[in-house]
């Protein structure tokens, strides 16, 4: 990776999770009092990431021919299957058992929020055992 | 208002918003699409020979996702710099052991998370992402509520 790219890659790592800390998704209680119906601000960070990024990914590749330091525009890969519609059932488990997502668990970190590392071994763990024992042969 | 949002609302959408200027930016510098999950993955292509670690996307995009991880704790930490409170959650190990192996299972085999799916997915308007986010959402809710009944 070029520096540059990496540069801005880390830049938008840091206001990513300059965001999950601010809005306190890095507290599993807070994202378990939403999932619990008590406190419904998870709806807010979700809807407000996805209307900046919404205007981004349609609004952008319309203005630039192509990234600064890329070579062209992704997407995001979702593919309507059984194998992505029940790991999201499974991930949602997961998700409601501890309170804990990918980035919050990463981010976290940085709030001094250490017994995350418990929920990354966890992560690390899961995400080995699909790789080895569960990938598919033909998608992605 | 007061019954919806008990913590206030003001830093749920401030921090949306941020995130969602994050993702933007990646996009618009890169092009790269900013899921959180994948990372999990793509780590294991520096330690195991497997074939489905040593997939061309995961070798390829291994660096990156690297940095981008090490992005969001030094935000979190500018956060922290910056007057935020630490925190350090009082959720058992065990849960936090057991939920973190079963969504990160989950969400590699759905290939996406509450980023790749929640955020960049449905700003994309993918119909499997979509139909992804209400049916983790629906999940998630019905676990809280059967530990919140153990617990």
């Amino acid at each position: 990776m070029k520096p540059r790219a990496a540069l801005f890659v880390a830049i938008s790592g840091a206001l990513f999770g300059f965001g999950l800390a601010l809005s306190t998704m890095v507290k599993p209680e807070v994202v378990i009092a939403f999932l619990l119906w008590r406190d419904m601000g998870l709806l807010l960070v979700l809807g407000g990431a996805v209307v900046v990024t919404f205007a981004a990914y349609h609004g952008l590749p319309r203005l630039m021919r192509k990234p600064w330091v890329g070579d062209a525009f992704g997407k995001h890969p979702s593919e309507m299957s059984a194998r992505t519609l029940g790991g999201a059932a499974i991930f949602g488990i997961g998700w409601g058992l501890s309170g804990v997502c990918p980035g919050p668990a990463i981010a976290g970190l940085g709030v001094g929020n250490w017994p995350l590392l418990f929920a990354l071994a966890g992560l690390f763990a899961g995400a080995y055992v699909q790789g080895r024992f569960f990938a598919s042969r033909d998608t992605p | 208002m007061e019954s919806l949002f008990p913590n206030g609302w003001g830093h749920y959408l401030a921090g949306g918003l941020v995130m969602g200027v994050g993702m933007s930016l990646l996009f618009a510098a890169t092009g790269l699409i900013g899921g959180m999950s994948t990372v999990f993955t793509t780590v294991w292509s520096f330690f195991s020979q497997a074939p489905y670690f040593r997939d061309a996307r995961f070798l390829s995009s291994r660096t990156w996702r690297l940095v981008y991880a090490a992005g969001l704790i030094v935000g979190a930490f500018a956060w922290l710099a910056l007057g935020g409170e630490p925190f350090v959650t009082g959720i058992p190990a065990w849960r936090l052991v057991v939920g973190g192996f079963i969504a990160g299972f989950g969400a590699r085999l759905a290939n996406g998370c509450t980023a790749g799916h929640g955020i960049c997915g449905m700003a994309s308007l993918q119909p499997a992402s979509i139909l992804s986010v209400v049916i983790f959402l629906a999940t998630a809710m019905i676990t809280a509520r059967v530990v919140a009944a153990f617990a």
